[in-house]
């Protein structure tokens, strides 16, 4: 760590240095892909491994690396930094189309470098002193009414969701719309919302939340292909069930603190996992619980016959109306879960779980009898993801050990995080950008120009979610919206600052 | 003496063991109904980890702790509730409960004993109100049935909540911090954060308040105004104080009884005047050397 | 106490207890070259948890790439280069590979974990699990998805017993396993105990900022620890593609966690309860494999975590934590 120097360096002062940084950068680079990427080794016939070559991908990671390292070292503002990496890969997309791919259209190519190296002089030209000034920390005013009613306008936007895009794009056009942004992005928004009260509220890091999920999910797939329970009887029965399970979970483990919480939940959640894949009597194992019976309008199921959900409302049959009902289910329950916690939030429990993620010495020290306090978070949360389960088994119609694995845990909780813990429309917003951009990275067909006709995007969804939680932690470790609303005022409602707001113990 | 006729909180036989070190030595000491007890003693003596076995975040390793919420702990009740195995009973003497018996939120809860801490522990990313609202935890999650009645918007739980702010307006009117009372606790300057941890654990309702050095780190006209407030707490809240001080002249000004400790043993007990002209206390504070410096210390501010 | 947990459930008990002794001491056999698997990726939890309080949960992974390298560089050197001496072939990939993996490491220390430092408490812990997931998937698309099988080598047994029941044999890979471990644990120990090296991580664990006011470099010895873990780490990886005779990009997690679990049971900040932890580790699960059933050995690992992590906290080595007021 070297001292900031007094006046910042010009370009050319830097460029020694810069230029010993890139080589360096390239030698890790090309310590980084010279077995793992150099060498490819696939089994023929035989089942015996052939090795292949792959020097073009090692020389692209080492050149990007350099470029990169360049760019990071002679640029000051992450603003610049940001604009001339954007063209970095600008300019090694045109390239790389040109010399991979063999595309020889010299628009495309000429079009992509030209816009690239564009970008990397804007870098340098928009490029200025970094902001060194520390940000005070402060309470801001918060614009009430703005906020709410941005969120009346959200959730009147989310009503009329289904119905726009039924108008827009016609039956078998907006079932995509509906059904894999609409309804999977309200699942996760719940989701996020009943983690939020555990992580985002209470501070408790919950690696396992998915566990609660699978509970709900096969409580409602059991009961109902067992004992003929309706849909509606169902969901409260397994967010009871969830909600059992979470006091059981969180009786022994609430004393634990930090990591070991995390590590304690998640291999809980392991061992839901691991108990629905091999318990074959109860859960068919692998396989799963098949036909599951779908959802109905209170009773009317949604089929063509006569006594179906269209015929009685003079409707001309269509699977769509039962898409539409379910999106209109998961809102509810979204919004009921949304309504809960706000209303949460301005009773003593609310207060009790942000006390607990501020200082949980203190609470004590004021009478509080956190056991019961982090038991209740860890119940409320779980409650919710048992809901959010049984929904999930009514739409499929099916469930198996696979939907509920860590990965999906990790989903959620990069969901709340991203969002701005105890913020529910930051973990909105972040359901929405996470679960509707890995969508449409489906929708991302122009990078088989370069990749080849096989390349499909969605292969590298996980991949790109690990490389992006690592530099949201970087860049925006308190997420979207870091601030917190104060529950009470006394003359004006004034948001906390993120660095004073607690993180919890575990 | 109070602490002889009126005692609210006996300390005895206290032992607290870490590994080896041996924090706390067979402690025995008292402390008076009405009162403020300091306890001193150079750094590393023990006193705050005397504050976490009384306040139930040490479990002591041997030793008995016996507090009145009413009344007195007659010598004769405190042993008859030993024998019984129980936490706390109505004696004829008082209510009386053995805190090293009982889980740390339950001392606060129940017994009225409430704290601050040496590194203060505000909650800094809530509002200075919001912090006072948490401190009546208790009461309001009964007045909201548990949160089950509250959440559906029935019962008083909108009335006792205003309550709860007016008691915290109360607070903060005394400890001259209510044009702040929206701002997050922990963007307060360091004196005001003391005297809001204060205020905290006052909206609890305590019979004994507990302070670790409050006057650290306050200039003269804050401590001065510290001297202040906990007078008016004994005189007109009917608290008693328990306070660990290093500053000798708030020390000899305010308080009614004075223990001192030193490597978590007891070396003197008595009134102010008493122990400042204690030669084992001038010894312990600066060594033998030099005797005269060390008077000047313990004896400053008289 | 957890031996009486798992063994209580005598009932379920399989046939082979018929077999007696000689079938324990061959179970005990495999559990300790499991367990010195386990034992040497379970010091990286460790020592990084030691030096900055951090369970880095990419480090299974690390592992894992660590075997797809070795695999690799074995591959290269028999079928590209020729070398025919197994042996030969064995040391330079054990050496090359703890190179690799270590560049590995250093690389996601600096960008993934150095830039936490001082950031919110739970930042680095995410940035872990990022990290971890981006491995995984990382190695899945530019090595495939499938397993990668190796032809089987140090493959020989000897008979250790014979005419009894059940005749007990030692493969030449557990001479191996067990050797490479003794050795490397030796040397590593060597370092952590007598070098000026070992000292300055101490100092780092005892208390960050004064080793720093004393002139420690904490970032490089920080460094130096991570490289040391992704080194032993890769030592486990080159042996376990031995034992096992194929890796696959997915095979980061399980060992990855039983590693943690060695790690706590030993008492975490523990380098030789984390040898002792793997060691168990490696002995329950081969024992309940053999005794009681393989489907649930994985949940009887993840029951040993939760047990050890609520129950005894500090495990079998570590100091008791009393919380600071
Ligand atoms: N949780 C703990 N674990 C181990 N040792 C402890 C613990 N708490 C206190 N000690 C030790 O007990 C002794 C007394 O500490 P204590 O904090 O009670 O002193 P003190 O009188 O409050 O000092 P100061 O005036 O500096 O606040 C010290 O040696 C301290 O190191
Ligand atoms: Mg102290």
């Amino acid at each position: 760590m070297t001292a900031a120097p007094p006046r910042p360096q010009t370009l050319g002062e830097k460029l020694p240095q810069a230029l010993r940084e890139t080589i360096i950068a390239a030698l890790i680079a090309a310590g980084l892909a010279f077995p793992i990427i150099a060498l490819g080794a696939e089994p023929d016939i035989n089942n015996q491994l052939a090795l292949q070559t792959r020097w073009s991908w090692v020389f692209t990671t080492i050149l990007l690396a350099a470029g990169a390292r360049f760019l990071a070292f002679t640029l000051e503002t992450m603003r610049s930094r940001f604009v001339a990496a954007a063209g970095l890969l600008c300019a090694a997309f045109g390239l790389g189309t040109w010399y991979f791919a063999g595309v020889a259209d010299p628009l495309l190519i000429g079009g992509t470098i030209v816009a690239g190296a564009a970008a990397i002089a804007l870098g340098y030209f928009i490029d200025g002193d970094a902001d060194v000034a520390p940000k005070k920390r402060t309470t801001v005013s918060a614009q009430d009414d703005t906020s709410t009613a941005l969120a009346f306008i959200g959730i009147g936007v989310l009503v009329a969701f289904p119905l726009v895009m039924l108008f827009a794009f016609g039956e078998a056009g907006s079932l995509k719309w509906i059904n894999n942004y609409g309804v999977q992005i309200l699942i996760f928004v719940m989701l996020g919302w009943g983690l939020n009260i555990v992580i985002g509220l209470a501070g408790l890091l919950d690696l396992g939340y998915v566990a609660f999920y699978a509970v709900g999910a096969y409580t409602y797939a059991l009961l109902a292909t067992h004992f003929q329970l309706s849909f509606w009887i169902c969901l409260p029965l397994a967010g009871i069930m969830a909600a059992f399970w979470g006091v059981l979970l969180g009786f022994p483990v609430l004393r634990l603190r930090g990591d070991y919480l995390a590590i304690v939940t998640l291999a809980f959640g392991e061992i839901i996992h691991l108990v629905l894949l091999n318990w074959v009597e109860l859960t068919n194992g692998e396989a799963g619980i098949l036909s599951i019976p779908r959802i109905t309008f209170f009773g009317i199921p949604f089929t063509a016959e006569e006594n179906g959900f269209a015929a009685t409302f003079w409707l001309e049959f269509s699977p769509i109306h039962r898409t539409i009902f379910l999106f209109y289910l998961i809102l509810a329950l979204a919004l009921v879960t949304n309504f809960a916690t706000l209303r949460l939030r301005r009773l003593p429990i609310g207060r009790a779980w942000e006390a607990l993620r501020e200082d949980e010495i203190a609470c004590r020290s004021l009478g509080i009898n956190t056991t019961n306090t982090k038991l209740t978070a860890f119940a409320l949360g779980a409650m919710f993801g048992g809901f959010a389960g049984s929904f999930f088994a009514v739409r499929q119609g099916f469930v198996n050990p696979n939907s509920f694995t860590f990965m999906e845990s990790v989903w959620i909780l990069a969901i709340v995080v991203l969002g701005g813990m105890g913020s529910q429309i930051g973990v909105a917003l972040a359901a929405i950008v996470m679960v509707g951009g890995t969508e449409l990275l489906r929708e991302l067909d122009f990078l088989k120009q370069l990749f080849g006709p096989e390349f499909n995007p969605v292969q590298y969804r996980m991949l790109i979610f690990g490389l992006a939680m690592v530099l949201m932690m970087i860049w925006r470790p308190r997420g979207f919206i870091a601030t917190r609303t104060p529950s009470i005022f006394l003359k004006k409602r004034k948001a906390v600052a993120a660095d004073l707001v607690g993180e919890g113990h575990g | 003496m109070r602490w002889e006729s009126q005692p609210l909180l006996h300390v005895e036989h206290l032992t607290m063991r870490f590994g080896g070190i041996l924090a706390i030595d067979d402690l025995s000491f008292a402390a008076g109904r009405g009162d403020i007890t300091a306890l001193i003693g150079p750094n590393g003596a023990g006193k705050t980890t005397v504050f976490n076995c009384i306040t139930g975040f040490y479990k002591p390793t041997e030793g008995r702790i016996a507090f009145a919420r009413k009344g007195l702990a007659s010598s004769a009740d405190v042993a008859a509730l030993t024998t019984t195995g129980k936490r706390h009973a109505h004696m004829p003497s008082g209510d009386i409960y053995l805190l090293e018996r009982m889980p740390d939120f339950e001392i606060s809860a129940k017994a009225g004993v409430a704290r601050t801490f040496q590194n203060i522990r505000l909650f800094q990313g809530m509002t200075v109100l919001e912090n006072l609202i948490v401190a009546q935890h208790n009461p309001l999650m009964q007045a909201s049935g548990w949160t089950v009645l509250g959440l559906l918007g029935i019962g008083p739980y909108n009335k006792r909540e205003r309550e709860a702010v007016d008691k915290a307006k109360f607070w903060l009117d005394k400890i001259n911090l209510l044009d702040r009372a929206d701002d997050a606790a922990g963007e307060l300057p360091y004196g005001d954060q003391r005297r809001l941890e204060i205020a905290r654990a006052m909206c609890t309702d305590p019979v004994l308040l507990c302070l670790d050095e409050p006057a650290a780190g306050l200039n003269p006209r804050e401590s001065a105004d510290l001297n202040q407030l906990l007078r008016n707490l004994r005189d007109e809240h009917n608290t008693s104080v328990l306070l660990i001080e290093h500053d000798m002249s708030v020390v000899m000004q305010i308080s009614d009884h004075v223990v001192v400790l030193d490597y978590g043993t007891k070396i003197a007990d008595g009134t102010p005047e008493a122990i400042r002209n204690d030669p084992k206390v001038i010894a312990a504070y600066l060594g033998v050397a030099d005797e005269e410096e060390a008077q000047a210390i313990v004896g400053g501010g008289a | 106490m957890i031996f009486d947990a798992l063994f209580g459930a005598r009932f379920l008990f399989k046939q082979e207890r018929a077999l007696g002794m000689e079938f324990f001491a061959q179970q005990m056999i495999n559990g300790i070259t499991l367990g010195s698997i386990y034992g040497l990726i379970a010091i990286g939890y460790t020592m990084v948890f030691g030096i900055i309080g951090m369970v880095n949960f990419a480090h299974g992974d690390v592992f894992m790439v660590s075997a797809f390298i070795a695999l690799l560089l074995f591959l290269a050197l028999t079928s590209v280069i020729g070398i025919t001496w197994l042996v030969l072939a064995f040391i330079i990939v054990l050496l090359l590979a703890m190179f690799f993996t270590s560049v590995w490491s250093w690389t996601i220390e600096r960008l993934a974990y150095r830039p936490l430092r001082g950031s919110f408490r739970l930042a680095p812990m995410i940035s872990a699990i990022g990290m971890s997931i981006f491995l995984a998937n990382f190695v899945q698309a530019v090595q495939g998805p499938r397993n990668k099988p190796i032809p089987p080598m140090f493959n020989e047994t000897i008979a250790v017993t014979s005419g009894g029941a059940f005749d007990v044999t030692l493969a030449w890979k557990q001479i191996v396993i067990i050797a490479v471990t003794i050795i490397l644990l030796t040397v590593f120990w060597y370092i952590v105990q007598k070098t000026p090296l070992g000292r300055a991580q101490r100092a780092c664990e005892q208390d960050r900022k004064m080793a720093a006011l004393l002139g420690i470099d904490v970032n490089r010895t920080i460094s130096i620890t991570f490289i040391m873990g992704a080194a032993l780490a890769a030592v486990a990886g080159t042996l376990y593609l031995i034992q096992f005779g194929n890796v696959n990009f997915a095979d980061g997690f399980i060992p990855g966690v039983k590693a943690f679990t060695a790690a706590v049971l030993g008492g975490i900040g523990s380098i030789p309860g984390a040898v002792i932890g793997g060691l168990l580790i490696g002995m329950i699960e081969v024992l309940w494999s053999a005794y009681v059933s393989s489907d649930y050995k994985n949940v009887a690992a993840f029951a040993i975590l939760i047990v050890v992590l609520i129950f005894m906290p500090q495990g079998l080595l570590g100091k008791p934590e009393i919380e600071k007021v």
